[in-house]
């Protein structure tokens, strides 16, 4: 984004919670909830005497994360020793990588340029460290808590170059990102369980420069669209500061989301010296190319492939498989539905109507929706071939959430199988044409607009279960 | 077996005699308090012991008795009391590091050093006296006041493992756990007359043992003679899973190199070598002029410098003589960048510390000094408090030397020197050296209170260091007196070859015998 004299120049750093079950380093459950304190051990109260062992789950989420950004997963990567005091800090370092660490080098694609370039944002760096804990400030007074539970969870730092020239940009590099990590199923990138927590330094300069100007660092977004507005308030906070003769100072600010604003932070960070040596305590992290090779034999389709295939597999629109490859799930869930039932049109609709409404009705996901996509494919079969109307469709599918059993029972059971029978049929159109003798009379004198109103009172005389297309025949018949 | 020797018998008799049911391990336990309190190891005396045991030391004899009478195996060291340095970890026992900031904290889970020496039935007694957080060599570093030497308690006992070496040389126990970073087992071993083994970096688990220094501390093993080191060493040697820098080589039986044979193929508890191992006390033969055929040994210029003491040079020469006599060729060498060494472990060692000890911050558990300044200040006030002048010194240069701006020209550089340091090791092992052979520090023990400059204290490692640094194992064997004072023969081998330095040891006492204290 550019104000005109100036563009804005931003790199995200994403923290990504690993989904282990336990932490980093030790054995403690790695969840998120528990009582404070519950989910500690030695190694993560940094006991005297305790080691550090490193999970090989943890190595694996981060290299599978790493593979999916693009990035080259290095052999040899070395963990270091971050170094503050912080009393949520149990050992006074925070083990981290430096300057050899996991990955480096990857990139991702968030969208197109209007004349159709692909917009992608590099990857400096993917590092693996661990979690710090919680100091909670607001519960008692006069006196800061400490949970440690959260303390040695394992993390990977997520790295972009300063590619990113908008706050809109920034919003669509995080959804990309985070859309891949869910694929990837390496994290529950969840910002309200702090699953997933984005940093971002900031800088401006006139456009056309290529020196970057001087950042600041901004924390505390607790959502995309905060991200977006924190970034947007600061490009012009430091617009109007050299607008105005002034220079940009390196510094850490924190976003205030109720009054829309950053503000400095207390010092905790600033310019920290953090003491990076290697840490003695691990050894370094070799990963041979086999094992790397077998991580990435097992990289699931990821997002950009995906839309590319559902677009040529099934002839749907690119907005259209936007929408569905959203949630990794839906995806799956759709491909299913369509595969079994074999109309893709159909499956988008009822997927990204009745489906989406009902998941949204009940707060659950995909995984335990009582519809599964068997039973959906049998649903739209049953009104492809007529056996149901449209209308009595979505009565059955509202059942079928209810109950889970078979679209095919519950038109049975609750009379919605469609009426095909023409003596029932005109049985239902003479009744309609004596109760409406008006409009009877002038449809029959060739008005041939009321038709359709007909249709309507026969339809809802059946109750739904006259077949449409009898009705119309028959009117027309009549009115011969 | 006579208990009222029991200060003169090796910790092989003793599990001999309690597996045999010869003598209880109540009765060898008492034997050791009886003997602590006749030789004054108490704070208002020799200062050796920080804490003793009494119900768990007899909770762990009512078992041994348990499992003798069900049948059980007691373990290679069956009621054979032990002492341990106060920065490994015990359940039961405080863990204070010789420090204020510690003072009466006990740790809830225990070091695997610790599990195994229990597991094998010994008893641990006492927790022994040290330079605050290892940080010295005298002992007189400590917060709860020096330890003596017990051979002259004019004298320091070395450090900063000089509570385990005292607790030796004073008889208490035969086998004692200490901890070395660049030095701390093997010189306080040379100067109260005692056997005091460095394993190689690895050989022994970390976990339990708070750091110093984690890439150069280790566990050893202090003996009164090296049978019990090398016994001692057998139980706690091995892979751990709790210690990511931890070895899973195999641990051959040490003791089987006194008898002069190349190093079994591997550990396994089914083989016969095993079953020798736990039955018989393994006796060396007398040493003749084959003892030590083949072997070659090393002799370090750098480490016999003109300005060394004549009297202890004399001392090593008597030793090298007594190695030509067994069979061995003494070869002149050069380790050319081990006089580089003070320099670099001053610049490695403390760097790591002050990243280590950031842990002791007042937040969690040890001494918390709070301050109307807040946050800051409950820092300021309990890290200054807590710790010692040494401590406060070596935190302030290691932070220093990792900041930023200086991280290159001094850890970066040191780390560079430490790998020569290890190379030259490394070249001299490969050239067909089998030991290294020096005296374990420049001088005998010296008074309480003769050194206050830090650096000429620093000194006193200059022989020894360089084993940590190159992660090589290292030992001190008694090989004399100077001035009625004991002095140190160090033997240094190659990585995880510690059967070659029992070896050469074993034979070394054995051909000094008396000599070896005189």
């Amino acid at each position: 984004m550019t104000t005109g004299r100036y563009e804005m120049v931003v790199g995200l750093e994403v923290h990504v919670q690993l989904k282990t079950r336990t932490k980093a380093f030790c054995g403690c459950s790695a969840d998120f909830g528990a009582a404070p304190n519950v989910n500690t051990c030695p190694v993560c109260l940094a006991l005297p005497g305790a080691l550090p062992v490193l999970n090989e789950q943890a190595v694996k989420l981060a290299t599978r994360a790493a593979l999916g950004l693009g990035c080259t997963v290095n052999p040899v990567s070395i963990f270091a020793r971050k170094n503050y005091f912080y009393p949520d800090l149990p050992k006074g370092y925070q083990i981290s990588q430096f300057d050899q660490p996991l990955a480096t080098g990857g990139s991702v694609a968030i969208g197109e340029t209007e004349n159709g370039a692909e917009v992608r944002i590099g990857i400096t760096r993917v590092h693996m460290e661990e979690d710090a804990g919680k100091s909670i400030h607001d519960r008692y007074p006069g006196a800061t808590a400490i949970d440690l539970n959260r303390s040695g969870v394992p993390l990977i730092e997520i790295v972009s170059e300063p590619d990113i020239r908008s706050a809109a940009d920034a919003g669509a590099y995080l959804r990309t990102l985070k859309q891949i990590l869910q694929y990837l199923d390496v994290s529950d990138v969840s910002m309200e369980e702090g699953s997933l927590r984005v940093d971002a330094n900031i800088s401006v300069r006139p456009p056309g420069q290529t020196k970057l100007g001087t950042k600041t660092e901004v924390k505390n977004m607790n959502s995309f669209s905060a991200v977006e507005r924190a970034l947007e308030s600061e490009f012009a906070r430091q617009a109007a500061l050299v607008d105005s003769g002034g220079r940009v100072e390196q510094q850490t600010l924190l976003w205030d989301g109720e009054r829309e604003v950053v503000r400095p932070s207390r010092s905790k960070e600033g310019s920290h010296d953090y003491r990076y040596f290697p840490e003695p305590d691990l050894r370094p992290l070799l990963l041979d190319a086999h094992w790397i090779a077998l991580v990435r034999d097992e990289l699931p389709e990821l997002p950009d492939a995906r839309r590319k295939r559902l677009v040529s597999d099934f002839a749907l629109a690119p907005m259209e498989v936007e929408q569905l490859t959203t949630s990794p799930a839906i995806a799956e869930y759709f491909e299913a539905v369509a595969r079994a039932s074999g109309d893709a049109k159909a499956s988008y609709n009822w997927v990204m109507g009745e489906v989406i409404a009902a998941l949204r009705a009940s707060g659950g996901g995909v995984d335990s929706f009582r519809v599964r996509p068997a039973d959906l494919a049998q649903l739209l079969n049953l009104v492809r071939d007529g056996t149901i109307s449209h209308t009595a469709g979505k009565r059955v599918f509202t059942r079928m959430v209810e109950t889970g059993k078979p679209a095919a029972q519950i038109a049975a059971d609750e009379g919605l199988l469609q009426v095909g029978d023409d003596a029932v049929i005109a049985g239902w159109v003479d009744e309609v044409l004596a109760e409406h003798p008006a409009e009877a009379a002038r449809y029959l004198a060739g008005e041939k607009k009321l038709q359709g109103v007909l249709v309507g009172f026969v339809m809802r005389k059946s109750q739904g279960r006259a077949d449409p297309k009898r009705v119309n025949q028959l009117l027309a018949s009549r009115a011969g | 077996m006579n208990l009222d020797d029991y200060s003169l018998l090796r910790a092989a008799e003793i599990a001999v005699g309690v597996r045999a049911g010869q003598v209880s391990a109540d009765a060898v336990v008492k034997a050791s308090f009886d003997r602590a309190c006749d030789i004054g190891a108490g704070s208002d005396n020799l200062n050796i012991v920080l804490a003793a045991a009494d119900e768990a030391g007899r909770a762990e004899c009512e078992s041994l008795t348990e499992k003798r009478n069900s049948g059980k195996d007691l373990g290679l060291l069956a009621g054979v009391p032990v002492v341990i340095k106060d920065n490994i970890a015990s359940l039961g026992l405080p863990t204070t590091c010789g420090s204020k900031i510690l003072e009466g904290y006990v740790s809830p889970f225990e070091a695997t050093v610790v599990t195994r020496l229990r597991s094998h039935g010994a008893i641990v007694v006492a927790k022994t006296n040290m330079d605050e957080f290892a940080m010295g060599s005298s002992t007189e570093n400590s917060a709860f006041g020096p330890t003596r030497n017990p051979v002259d308690v004019r004298c320091v006992p070395g450090g900063s493992s000089g509570g385990s070496a005292a607790a030796v040389a004073a008889g208490i126990t035969p086998i004692a756990l200490g901890s070395e970073t660049g030095g701390s087992v093997r010189q306080p071993a040379a100067f109260c007359g005692v056997v005091g083994v460095k394993p190689t970096y690895g050989r022994v688990s970390r976990y339990g043992l708070v750091a110093f220094a984690s890439s150069l501390d280790q566990i050893g093993v202090l003996g009164r003679t090296v049978d019990d080191a090398a016994l001692g060493l057998e139980v706690i040697a091995g892979f751990d899973r709790l210690d990511s820098t931890s070895s899973d080589a195999d641990v051959p039986i040490y003791r089987m190199s006194a008898l002069g044979v190349p190093a079994p193929e591997a550990r396994n508890p089914d083989t016969e070598l095993l079953r020798i191992g736990r039955s018989a006390v393994p006796l060396p033969p007398p040493p003749d002029s084959k003892t030590l055929e083949g072997v070659v040994i090393g002799k370090p210029k750098e480490y016999f410098p003109d300005s060394l003491d004549a009297s202890v040079r004399d001392v090593c020469e008597r030793s090298l003589e007594k190695f030509r006599e067994m069979g061995a060729v003494v070869r002149d060498i050069s380790l050319a960048r081990s006089p580089l060494a003070i320099p670099v472990y001053y610049i490695i060692a403390p760097a790591e510390a002050s990243s280590n000890l950031a842990r002791f911050d007042g937040v969690r558990y040890g001494l918390r000094v709070d301050s109307p300044l807040g946050l800051k200040g409950m820092y300021e006030e309990t890290r200054s408090r807590g710790f010692g002048a040494e401590v406060t010194r070596r935190i302030l240069l290691g932070t220093y030397v990792l900041s930023a701006g200086y991280y290159d020209a001094y850890y970066k550089k040191a780390q560079a020197v430490r790998r020569l340091i290890a190379e030259d090791f490394t070249a001299a092992f490969s050239s067909g050296v089998n030991a290294i052979f020096t005296p374990t520090t420049p001088t005998p023990a010296f008074h309480i209170g003769a050194i206050s400059d830090p650096y000429e204290m620093y000194l006193n490692d200059i022989f020894t260091v360089t084993a940590n640094l190159a992660g090589v194992p290292a030992m001190s064997v008694p090989i004399g007196r100077v001035r009625r004072l004991p002095v140190g023969g160090q033997i240094i081998c190659a990585h995880f070859d510690e059967y070659t330095m029992f070896r050469v040891a074993y034979a070394l006492e054995a051909a000094l015998g008396a000599e070896a204290h005189q």
